[in-house]
């Protein structure tokens, strides 16, 4: 395995056609509650993979660990080989590679759509003010928000807001997308618009980790699909055969609760 | 113009026995205006003061020293609950006789600090104690998850604070702060105690010359409701530019 | 009033075993409790500014912690004095403030909006200021039916009070009743609730509860206000303490024990209601 000389900055020796995310023996407590018991997979570059289980599973937390939100308690995570577990990360070089979308959206409320897309590759990137906009136009078209630009997020649907904040997210130019339940807090109707963003998103060859309750979105949408449980995966691998005949009874008695 | 406004005055004295010394009468004139000019400059420097006490004080209270923090605590309860006056007496009296004389430019003795600006200090002091909890609570009305997002985003704590959570908070805590602005410049009369000649001090100086107290108390009333006013309009035309459309309510 | 000679004081501590470094030891050790440590600053910021002067004084020459001990009975009746002042205020402002806080919300037109204005006007001039108004705009005395009833400062002065707390309060009964849901108003009519007995029976029944936080509030405000009397020549605490500083020969080094002390006093007293204040907001909040 290679490992960043220095912290943050990606090993020379990462090639795309390794894993672009590696997760090994991945262990995350909180005080004595162990939420994660130790957790291994890879993402290759352009996958989508899904992680799907029962609230509590501590899917929210595995995705969070992949940008450093939340810091692990042992195990190793690699992405575009930088070490994500070293103390000495740079965490702005993370999270350039890595972009995340909220449940919540989490948009800036008093910025308006298009301030939203544009702040971050203004402030922490310190990118030209112009080209940024002209990026920041093209990503809420993109997402279908043309002539939203000037709308504050108060003012936006929860999946508009949703898809700003994916925009938002694009704008960094991050290689991978981590999705955090994103269509947990919409309403019905607007699951579907904010669905069919990430499909374009996952067409285009972007890598995608998502953690989701929508099981015919992940059958059509993934890779690789990861069932969780209590801290484990229990069981994985391609959507035609995890759906068709899943062997763990857990995933079975899951599966039949959701579909 | 000028000399219309002071014949007019005069006349109505003459007429109707209301005594509006103040104008027409030069010298009772240029007390009043000095008492405004001390008033305004009072105000103003202990807004700007006790804001900048308010931020400091906010900042240090979500700061990791647990020794800061409560020294912070402590300043902000003591001030909030005792009152301004005995603050002002306390300071001026208090520690301006405590503190050792300066020598000035001509040789004499004088305190370190003037009563203006002792004033000034304390009521800095008392309206600063309130802003550190307004702003205390604007952050913390600031959702975590907004902050998670903008490190997510790769904001730094300094830069993510800058851009998202100070601008939110001033915009949750604003109606709380333009009421302890608008009464801080309330608070400013009472610098009267110490011999302040702001404009309730040069008011009063002038009724008890002039004999004209009913006269003399309408100005007052109508100076510091203009005064009061002109604050409150500003500041809610700022409240109003800050507006989020579709935030809040 | 005469001063005590020296040898009736009590007997303070030496010089060196400094009693107030106790308070400080024990606010140290105290794993940091929100604001419980405060009251202990307070007299240790006290102790440290009168004990340099303490050791500074002669044998002849009290200690400013001895003068403030000698005094305290006569500044602590100053204190209830202005305790007094700030409850009359309160009662007298609660009553009027109830009126015209109903009157804002009276039907027709003039009255609510002179209502609205005697509201503005009085709870935007400085209290201060108010204060003057009345002590020199009401007369010494009145006369009603023949009978001459005196007014004395100090009750002038508690009018001066309570024209603040009036309007103050006043603006709580408004705010209040208006964060009542209409349909309550709609539903106390189709039961053939006259408008009075709405309100009186129906509506500030639901709001009184919301009403209190402020209401103490402004209570705590009014009783720190009451030293202001002092600037007018009504004789409080403050009064008194400057009298104090006089009686024990005007030294400098007494001005900030005194004040101190009566710092302390309002702070004992407007800190309890400051904190069930807050207390009692964050219950009603919860629900």
């Amino acid at each position: 395995m290679t490992r960043a000389t220095t912290a943050g900055t990606p090993s020379a020796g990462w090639t795309p056609d390794q894993p672009i995310v590696r997760l090994v023996d991945v262990h995350k407590a909180f005080g004595t509650f162990e939420v994660l018991k130790g957790i291994s997979f890879d993402v290759r570059k352009g996958e989508v993979i899904c992680i799907i289980g029962p609230s509590g599973s501590g899917k929210s937390t595995l995705i969070r660990c992949v940008n450093a939100l939340v810091p692990v308690t042992a195990g190793t995570i690699q992405v575009e080989g930088i070490t994500v577990t070293d103390p000495r990360l740079d965490k702005l070089a993370l999270r350039r590679k890595v972009g995340m979308v909220f449940q919540q959206y989490n948009l800036f409320p008093h910025k308006t759509a298009l301030q939203n897309v544009m702040m971050a590759p203004l402030h922490v990137l310190g990118q030209d003010r112009r080209e940024v906009e002209a990026r920041a136009r093209a990503l809420l078209a993109k997402v279908r928000l043309a002539g939203k630009e000037g709308a504050y997020p108060g003012e936006l649907s929860g999946g508009q807001q949703q898809r700003v904040a994916i925009a938002r997210s694009l704008a960094m130019r991050p290689d991978v997308m981590l999705f955090d339940e994103v269509t947990a807090a919409l309403d019905p109707e607007t699951v579907k618009e904010v669905l069919v963003t990430i499909r374009e998103l996952a067409e285009e060859g972007m890598t995608c980790m998502l953690v989701t309750h929508e099981m015919n979105f992940a059958r059509d949408v993934a890779d690789h699909i990861y069932f969780t449980d209590r801290g484990v995966i229990v069981e994985h691998g391609p959507p035609a055969t995890f759906f068709a005949s899943a062997q763990d009874a857990r995933t079975r008695r899951f599966l039949s609760q959701v579909l | 113009m000028i000399e219309a406004v002071q014949a007019w005055f005069q006349r109505l004295y003459e007429t109707t026995g209301f005594n509006f010394t103040v104008f027409y009468d030069p010298y009772d004139w240029d007390r009043y205006v000095a008492g405004l000019r001390m008033t305004l400059l009072l105000a103003l420097s202990t807004i700007l003061a006790s804001l900048v006490i308010g931020a400091v004080g906010a900042l240090v209270q979500s700061g990791p020293s647990r020794l800061l923090r409560g020294l912070v605590n402590g300043f902000v309860v003591v001030f909030r609950n005792t009152p301004p006056l005995v603050q002002i007496f306390f300071f001026y009296f208090g520690l301006g006789t405590l503190l050792p004389d300066v020598r000035t430019a001509d040789g004499l003795r004088a305190p370190i600090l003037n009563n203006v600006q002792w004033a000034i200090l304390s009521l800095s002091l008392f309206a600063g104690a309130f802003n550190v909890e307004i702003f205390r609570s604007g952050i913390e009305a600031v959702p975590k998850t907004t902050i998670e997002a903008a490190e997510a985003l790769g904001y730094t704590r300094f830069k993510a604070y800058r851009h998202v959570v100070l601008p939110l908070a001033l915009r949750v805590c604003l109606p709380a702060l333009n009421n302890n602005l608008i009464n801080l410049l309330k608070t400013t009369t009472l610098a009267y105690a110490i011999a302040v000649p702001e404009t309730l001090y040069a008011v009063k100086q002038i009724w008890s010359e002039s004999q004209n107290v009913l006269e003399m108390m309408l100005v007052l009333l109508v100076t510091y409701a203009f005064l009061v006013g002109v604050l409150v309009w500003i500041m809610h035309r700022w409240e109003r530019a800050l507006r989020i459309p579709g935030y809040g309510r | 009033m005469s001063a005590p000679a020296p040898s009736d004081l009590p007997p303070s501590g030496r010089p060196g075993d400094l009693p107030v470094l106790l308070p400080f030891a024990l606010a140290d050790a105290r794993p940091a409790a929100r604001l419980r440590p405060a009251h202990l600053w307070l007299l240790c910021g006290l102790a440290v500014i009168a004990l340099p002067a303490w050791a500074q004084g002669g044998a002849a020459v009290l200690s400013p912690l001895e003068v403030v001990i000698k005094w305290a009975p006569l500044l602590l009746t100053g204190f209830a004095f202005n305790v007094a002042i700030s409850l009359m205020a309160m009662a007298i402002g609660t009553a009027a403030g109830v009126g015209l806080g109903l009157a804002m919300l009276a039907e027709g037109r003039v009255l609510p909006r002179v209502a609205w204005c005697v509201t503005q006007v009085f709870r935007n001039l400085p209290w201060l200021v108010l204060l003057f108004f009345v002590m020199f705009l009401v007369p010494f005395q009145v006369t009603v039916f023949g009978v001459r009833v005196p007014l004395p400062d100090w009750l002038k002065a508690t009018f001066g009070f309570s024209l603040p707390v009036m309007a103050n309060v006043a603006e709580i009964v408004r705010g209040a009743v208006r964060s009542v849901p209409d349909t309550q108003w709609e539903a106390a009519e189709s039961l053939a609730f006259s408008r009075r007995q709405t309100m009186w029976r129906i509506i500030l029944p639901q709001c009184a509860k919301r009403m209190l936080p402020p209401w103490m509030n402004v209570y705590a405000l009014i009783a720190m206000a009451t030293v202001q009397a002092s600037i007018v020549g009504v004789t409080e605490m403050l009064t008194l303490t400057a009298q104090v500083h006089a009686a024990e020969g005007g030294r400098p080094e007494l001005f900030a024990p005194l004040y101190g002390f009566a710092l302390l006093c309002f702070f004992l007293y407007c800190y309890p209601i400051d904190r069930f204040t807050a207390a009692l907001e964050r219950r009603f909040e919860t629900r």
